[in-house]
C-alpha cells in the first residue's frame, strides 16, 4: 500500500489525518502536482492510495473511508451522508472561496459563499447533543469536514460569522494529535499561502460554484463567450454590406464535374419500389440528401443529386403477388407515388429515375463480366430453404422467422429488423414461407460469390450486387457522361445517404464490387447514415404496413415545410427517435410560430408600420454589436455543422438565431422607443433595422431546411437574390444585406398554430393510436376520414387471419388458373372480410374505398 | 425501521416532489413529466428502480431538498437521509445484500469512489468536462468488467442511471470511440431488473467505422 501526496495540496490534510488517526501503516511518497499517478486519469490527480491489490483510490473521502475501514470503523447512514454532503456541497464552495481569498483577495466574496454550507453545519450540530458528528467519538465524518474547513477557518482574513457550535466543534477536532501533524505536513505554518499553486492549476470548472442556476443554463446551451475584437470585427464585416457579387448561376443541365470546382456527387439510398415510402424512409434518404444537396448548392459546390426506385428483387414480386398485377405494372405504378411524394416534399433532385432500364443491365453487366474475368467471382453450393408447397427456393424476403441472434419474432431473411444484423435464412427459427405460411425445408443450390479476399464472402450477391449499380445506370439516364462523375475519383467526391440497415452493403459490398471491376469507378468518400425514426410508441415498417406514410402527408393540411422542419428537428442522427403526433404540434407552436416565426414577423412589421416599408437608419452600439457577433457565431457554427452533415444540429443554430434575435426585441422595446423622443425614435430605428436584416440571414440559412417559407421571407423583405450565396460562403459572414432606405414589401404571418383538436383529429384519422402491444399485428394503416366506430380488437384480429387465408385462396386460385366464376367468389367472400374487419378496426370501410384510385 | 410519513421535510420543495415510489412505479409508463420537474424525478426514479431490484416491498417516502433537487428518504424514527449515495446504500443494506457495497475493505472503498464520482463529476457536468469523463472513465474500463472489478455492484447501477442521458445522445462513432463504456453500459442495461425507468439505448455488435480511424 503506498500514499501519494502532494504538498499544499488541501485534500491531503484529511487523508493524513485519517491515516495518523487510524494508525495504518503505508508508504507516503510527495510528488509534484503534476504527476500522473493513476493511470486512466488525463489530468493528474492527488491524493492517490494505491491499494495491495493494485487499484487506486484517487478520492480522498474514499481514503478516509477505507482507512477507518480497515481499522475496524464501518461506514454508517450517518457517516455516508456527511461524507456525501462535504463533497456535493461543502467541496465545491471550499475550493471557490480558497480561490477568492488566495488569489483574488477578496474576503468578504469567498465568505459569502461559504454562509449556506457553514450555517447547514452549525444548525445540524446545534441539534446534536454529542461532541462530534455522528457520536461521542471522533468519525471519519468529522475528518473529512474539518479538514475540508481548516484553511479557511483558520485563516484570520476570514469571517465565518457567529458560529458557535461549529467554532467548538472546529476545535475539538483540531486539538486531535493526528490533525495538527497533518496540517503541519500539508500548509507548513504558511496558511492558505501554501495553497497558491494547487489553486492556480485547479481547473476553472471547479472554482465556479454549479449550483447557481444561471451558471448551469449556460453550461447547458452551451452560450459562446465573446471577446471585444471579435464582437468589432462581426460589426465591422457587417457594416461593409453587400458588395457586387456575381449572381448565382443557373443550374444547366445536364450538370457535369468541373475542374477547378468542389464535384458533389450525392445519393440517397434507391427506395424500393413496392411500397409507399413512410416518413422514416424520408428523413432516413431522400430528405436529408435533399437538405444537404441545397446547402451546397447554395455554398457553390458543383453539386449533382440522384435518386431513383429500386425495381428489382423479390420484394417486388411479392408486392406483385399481393396486388394482382405484373411486377412491370408494381413498378410503374409504385414508381409514379414515389415521384409524387417526392415532389411534394420538395425534394429537388437532379435526377429521379429507376433501375429498371437498358442502361442498368448494360453497366451491371460489364461489371459482373469484370469480376468475373478477374476471378472474383466464386461458384458454390449454399443450403436454402425450400417450400414445399410452393414447389420453388425462398429467396430472402420470402420467409419470415425468428431471429437467431435478438429473437424478434418477425425476422426477415436477410436482415432482422430490431437488431440490424445480417442473418442467413437457414439460420431463423422457426422460419414460414411468406406465401402459404408453410414451414420451408432446408435444400442445397448454387450460387456465385463475391470473392473478398480474407473479409468475408456474402451470400446477398443477387440482391445487392445490382442494386446500388441502380446509382450508375440512373446517372446514365439522366446523362451520357454518366462516366465524368462515375469513373473520375479524382474530381468527385461521392456522398451516399442511407439509413443503417444499408451500411454494410454500401461500406463494403458494393465498393468492392467497384474496385474488383477495375475500372477506375469513384468510391465513396462520405457515407451518411441515419437511425431509425419510429412512429409514436412502435415501429414504422413498410413490410407490415405500420406508420404514417408520404402520400398521406399531403392530406393532413400541414404545410410540406413544417413537415420537413419537424422530421429534420428530430432526424434521428446517433440514436433512434421517434415521431409523434403531440410533439410535432409542441415543436411548431413553440419553435416556428413563436420563436421563428414571431421573430420574422415583428421585425418586418416593424419596419412597415412605423417606417413606411424603409429600413431605417442603423447607428450600432456595444449591445447590437454583440447581437450581430452572436448571430455571426451561431452561422459559423451552422456552416461548420452542416459541412459535416450534421443536419439536425445545424437546425438548432438556427433557432438559437431568432431567439437571440427575439431576445433583443425584448429588452430593447422599439415599440415603445418609436413614440419617445429623437434619441429614443432613432434607437428604435436601429434596433429595427438590425433584426429585418437578422430576419434576412434567417431566410438564408433556413433555404435547405425549408424552401417555400425561405423563399416567402426573401420575398417579403425584398431581400436581394445574391444575399444567398454571399451570406453562406466560406465560413459564413453575416452581413447588412438590407440597407437603410431598402423597401421592403408586405409582410404576413409565416406559421399557423396547430391545434390540440387537429392533432388528436389526425392522430385518430392516421391510425397512430396503436397502443405499443398490438405494433407487430399486422394492421394496414390506412386512412379513414369516416367517425371512428366502436372498435374491437379482438374481433379485428380473428379477421385480420381470416382475411389473410382467405386471400391465399384467392392467390392460390388465380395461380391456378382456375375459372371464372370460382375465383370470383372466392374474391366476394374476401371482400366481405375485409370489409368487416375494417369495422371491427373502428374504421369506415366506405370512406377507405373511395380513397382507392 | 422507515415508514410512511405524511410531513414533509422541506415545505418549500415538496410541491413537486412528494409522491410516493410505488405510484411512480404504477405511472411510470404515463408519466410526462416537464423539462423542469424531469430533473428531480430522475433522482427519484433511480431510487424507485433501485427499490424495485432490490426487491424491497414497503414502499418508502421520499421528497427532494434545495435548490439540486436532493433526495431525501424521510424516517418516522429518527432524522431523515439525504443524498443519492446515502440512501441507495441505506438500501442496499435494508435488502441485506452488502456485498452490493463490496465484499471486501477495498472493494467497499472503490464501490464507495465510483458512487462519489457519480454524484460530484458525473452530474451537472458541462459539455466539455463530459469528454474527459467519458474518456477517463473508458480507458479505466479497458480491462474491467464492472467498475469494482469482476463483480457487479451498486457503483455499477448508480452510474449507469447517471450517464445514462449521456449515452442516450452519443453517435454511433462516438460510441465505437468509447468502447469499454459501450460494452460496458450495454451489460448494465441488460443486467436482469436494472433499466426500469430508463429506455434501452442502441448498441451495434458490428462495428460501422475502421478502428485507429481517430
Amino acid at each position: 500500500m503506498k500514499l501519494y501526496i502532494a504538498d499544499g495540496n488541501p485534500h491531503c490534510i484529511k487523508v493524513l489525518a485519517a491515516l495518523e488517526l487510524a494508525g495504518v501503516k503505508c508508504d507516503t511518497e510527495v510528488v509534484s502536482h503534476e504527476e500522473k499517478v493513476v493511470p486512466h486519469f488525463t489530468h493528474p490527480v492527488l491524493p492517490v492510495l494505491l491499494l495491495p491489490d493494485g487499484q487506486h483510490l484517487f478520492s480522498p473521502n474514499s481514503i478516509c473511508q477505507y482507512l477507518f475501514d480497515i481499522s475496524g470503523q464501518n461506514a454508517t447512514d450517518a457517516t455516508n451522508q456527511w461524507l456525501e454532503w462535504e463533497a456535493t456541497n461543502l467541496q465545491p464552495a471550499v475550493l471557490q472561496s480558497l480561490h477568492m481569498v488566495a488569489l483574488q483577495g477578496k474576503h468578504v466574496e469567498a465568505a459569502a459563499v461559504m454562509k449556506e454550507p457553514l450555517n447547514w453545519l452549525e444548525l445540524s450540530l446545534s441539534k446534536k447533543n454529542t461532541p462530534f458528528l455522528t457520536a461521542e467519538a471522533v468519525s471519519v465524518a468529522d475528518i473529512v469536514l474539518w479538514a475540508a474547513l481548516y484553511p479557511l477557518l483558520s485563516d484570520s482574513g476570514f469571517d465565518a460569522g457567529e458560529l458557535r457550535f461549529v467554532r467548538g466543534w472546529f476545535e475539538r477536532v483540531g486539538g486531535l494529535e493526528a490533525c495538527q501533524t497533518s496540517v503541519r505536513r500539508v500548509l507548513q505554518g504558511k496558511g492558505v499561502e501554501a495553497l497558491k499553486t494547487f489553486l492556480q492549476k485547479l481547473p476553472a470548472t471547479q472554482t465556479q460554484r454549479r449550483d447557481s442556476p444561471t451558471n448551469a443554463n449556460e453550461a447547458e446551451d452551451g452560450e459562446h463567450v465573446m471577446t471585444v475584437e471579435e464582437i468589432e470585427e462581426a460589426a465591422q464585416v457587417w457594416s461593409e454590406g453587400l458588395k457586387a457579387s456575381p449572381a448565382v448561376s443557373e443550374r444547366k443541365h445536364p450538370v457535369l464535374p468541373q475542374e477547378g470546382k468542389r464535384n458533389v456527387l450525392l445519393t440517397s439510398a434507391l427506395p424500393y419500389v413496392n411500397n409507399v415510402p413512410h416518413l422514416g424512409n424520408i428523413i432516413g434518404c431522400v430528405l436529408s440528401a435533399d437538405v444537404f444537396a441545397r446547402y451546397g448548392r447554395l455554398r457553390g459546390w458543383n453539386l449533382l443529386y440522384i435518386c431513383g426506385t429500386d425495381e428489382y428483387g423479390t420484394a417486388t414480386e411479392n408486392k406483385a403477388r399481393e396486388e394482382g398485377l405484373t411486377p412491370q405494372e408494381i413498378c410503374d405504378k409504385y414508381h409514379a407515388v414515389h415521384a409524387d411524394i417526392y415532389q411534394w416534399f420538395q425534394i429537388d433532385f437532379d435526377f429521379f429515375g429507376r433501375t429498371t432500364t437498358e442502361r442498368q443491365t448494360e453497366i451491371a453487366q460489364d461489371i459482373f463480366w469484370r469480376l468475373h474475368e478477374r476471378g472474383f467471382l466464386l461458384e458454390d453450393t449454399v443450403e436454402q430453404l425450400r417450400c414445399e408447397s410452393c414447389q420453388r427456393f425462398l429467396a430472402d424476403r420470402f420467409v419470415e422467422g425468428e431471429c437467431p441472434h435478438c429473437r424478434y419474432p418477425e425476422a426477415r431473411g436477410d436482415q432482422c429488423d430490431k437488431c440490424g444484423r445480417l442473418i442467413n435464412a437457414v439460420e431463423l427459427r422457426n422460419p414460414q414461407c411468406k406465401v402459404c405460411k408453410e414451414t420451408p425445408v432446408i435444400r442445397s443450390s448454387k450460387h456465385l460469390f463475391l470473392n473478398l479476399p480474407k473479409v468475408i464472402n456474402t451470400p446477398v450477391f443477387y440482391v445487392w450486387f445490382d442494386a446500388p449499380i441502380g446509382y450508375l445506370s440512373i446517372t446514365a439516364n439522366y446523362t451520357d457522361q454518366w462516366e465524368k462523375w462515375w469513373k473520375n475519383p479524382q474530381q468527385v467526391e461521392l456522398y451516399n445517404f442511407m439509413a443503417k440497415d444499408n451500411v454494410p452493403f454500401h461500406s463494403v459490398v458494393f465498393p468492392c464490387s467497384l474496385l474488383g471491376a477495375q475500372d477506375n469507378y469513384t468510391l465513396v468518400n462520405h457515407l451518411i447514415a441515419t437511425e431509425y425514426l419510429n412512429y409514436e410508441d412502435t415501429k414504422f415498417s413498410k413490410s407490415r404496413g405500420v406508420g404514417v406514410f408520404g402520400d398521406m402527408a399531403k392530406d393532413t393540411g400541414i404545410p410540406s415545410d413544417v413537415w420537413r422542419f419537424y422530421l429534420l428537428y428530430l432526424r434521428p442522427e446517433g440514436q433512434d427517435s421517434a415521431f409523434s403526433w403531440s410533439d410535432m404540434a409542441l415543436k411548431n407552436n413553440s419553435e416556428l410560430l413563436n420563436n421563428l416565426g414571431n421573430f420574422i414577423n415583428r421585425a418586418g412589421m416593424f419596419v412597415s408600420k412605423f417606417f413606411d416599408g424603409r429600413v431605417p437608419e442603423m447607428l450600432l452600439n456595444e449591445e447590437d454589436k454583440r447581437l450581430i457577433a452572436q448571430v455571426r457565431w451561431e452561422l459559423k457554427q451552422y456552416i461548420q455543422l452542416l459541412d459535416k452533415v450534421r443536419i439536425r444540429d445545424a437546425l438548432k443554430c438556427i433557432l438559437n438565431i431568432s431567439r437571440h434575435g427575439n431576445q433583443y426585441i425584448q429588452v430593447n422595446e422599439p415599440w415603445k422607443k418609436i413614440k419617445g423622443g429623437d434619441g429614443d425614435r432613432r434607437r428604435a430605428g436601429t434596433v429595427t433595422g438590425v433584426s429585418v436584416n437578422v430576419a434576412c440571414l434567417l431566410s438564408v440559412v433556413l433555404e435547405p431546411y425549408m424552401p417555400s417559407v425561405s423563399h416567402t421571407i426573401r420575398q417579403q423583405l425584398q431581400a436581394p437574390p445574391t444575399c444567398v450565396s454571399t451570406m453562406l460562403q466560406n465560413t459564413g459572414t453575416f452581413i447588412c444585406t438590407l440597407p437603410a432606405g431598402h423597401c421592403i414589401g408586405t409582410v404576413s404571418p409565416l406559421f399557423q398554430k396547430l391545434e390540440n383538436e387537429q392533432i388528436e383529429a389526425l392522430r385518430k384519422r392516421f391510425g397512430g393510436q396503436q397502443t405499443p402491444s398490438s405494433s407487430s399485428a399486422a394492421v394496414e394503416t390506412k386512412p379513414s376520414s369516416g367517425a371512428a366506430q366502436d372498435a374491437d380488437p379482438e374481433r379485428a384480429k380473428q379477421l385480420t387471419a381470416l382475411v389473410a387465408e382467405q386471400g391465399n385462396k384467392v392467390r392460390v386460385l388465380k395461380a391456378q388458373k382456375a375459372e371464372k366464376s370460382v375465383v370470383d367468389k372466392e374474391v366476394e367472400t374476401l371482400l366481405d372480410l375485409k370489409k368487416q374487419l375494417s369495422l371491427a378496426e373502428g374504421k369506415n370501410p366506405a370512406a377507405q374505398k373511395g380513397k382507392k384510385k | 425501521m422507515y415508514h410512511i410519513n405524511m410531513t414533509p421535510v422541506s415545505s418549500v420543495h415538496h410541491d413537486v416532489s412528494e409522491a410516493r415510489l410505488e405510484d411512480l412505479h404504477q405511472s411510470a409508463s404515463v408519466l410526462c413529466v416537464s423539462l423542469v420537474s424531469g430533473v428531480i424525478k430522475m433522482a427519484l426514479r433511480e431510487l424507485s428502480s433501485l427499490e424495485r431490484f432490490l426487491g424491497l416491498k414497503k414502499p418508502n417516502k421520499y421528497s427532494t431538498q434545495g435548490g439540486k433537487k436532493v433526495p431525501v428518504l424521510q424516517n418516522n424514527n429518527g432524522p431523515s437521509l439525504i443524498g443519492l449515495v446515502t440512501i441507495a446504500s441505506h438500501l442496499v443494506r435494508e435488502a441485506k445484500r452488502p456485498e452490493l457495497l463490496g465484499d471486501s475493505a477495498e472493494r467497499r472503498a472503490v464501490v464507495q469512489q465510483w458512487l462519489e464520482h457519480r454524484v460530484t463529476r458525473l452530474d451537472n457536468c458541462s459539455k466539455e468536462e463530459v469528454k474527459v469523463i467519458l474518456k477517463d472513465l473508458n480507458q479505466y474500463l479497458e480491462d474491467k468488467v464492472y467498475l469494482a472489478g469482476n463483480v457487479f455492484t451498486l457503483a455499477d447501477i448508480l452510474m449507469y442511471y447517471g450517464i445514462h442521458h449521456i449515452v442516450v445522445e452519443l453517435a454511433v462513432q462516438e460510441k465505437e470511440r468509447y468502447l469499454n463504456i459501450t460494452r460496458w453500459f450495454d451489460h448494465i442495461q441488460h443486467y436482469p431488473g436494472i433499466r426500469h425507468h430508463l429506455p434501452p439505448v442502441v448498441v451495434l455488435r458490428n462495428r460501422v467505422y475502421p478502428s485507429g480511424h481517430y
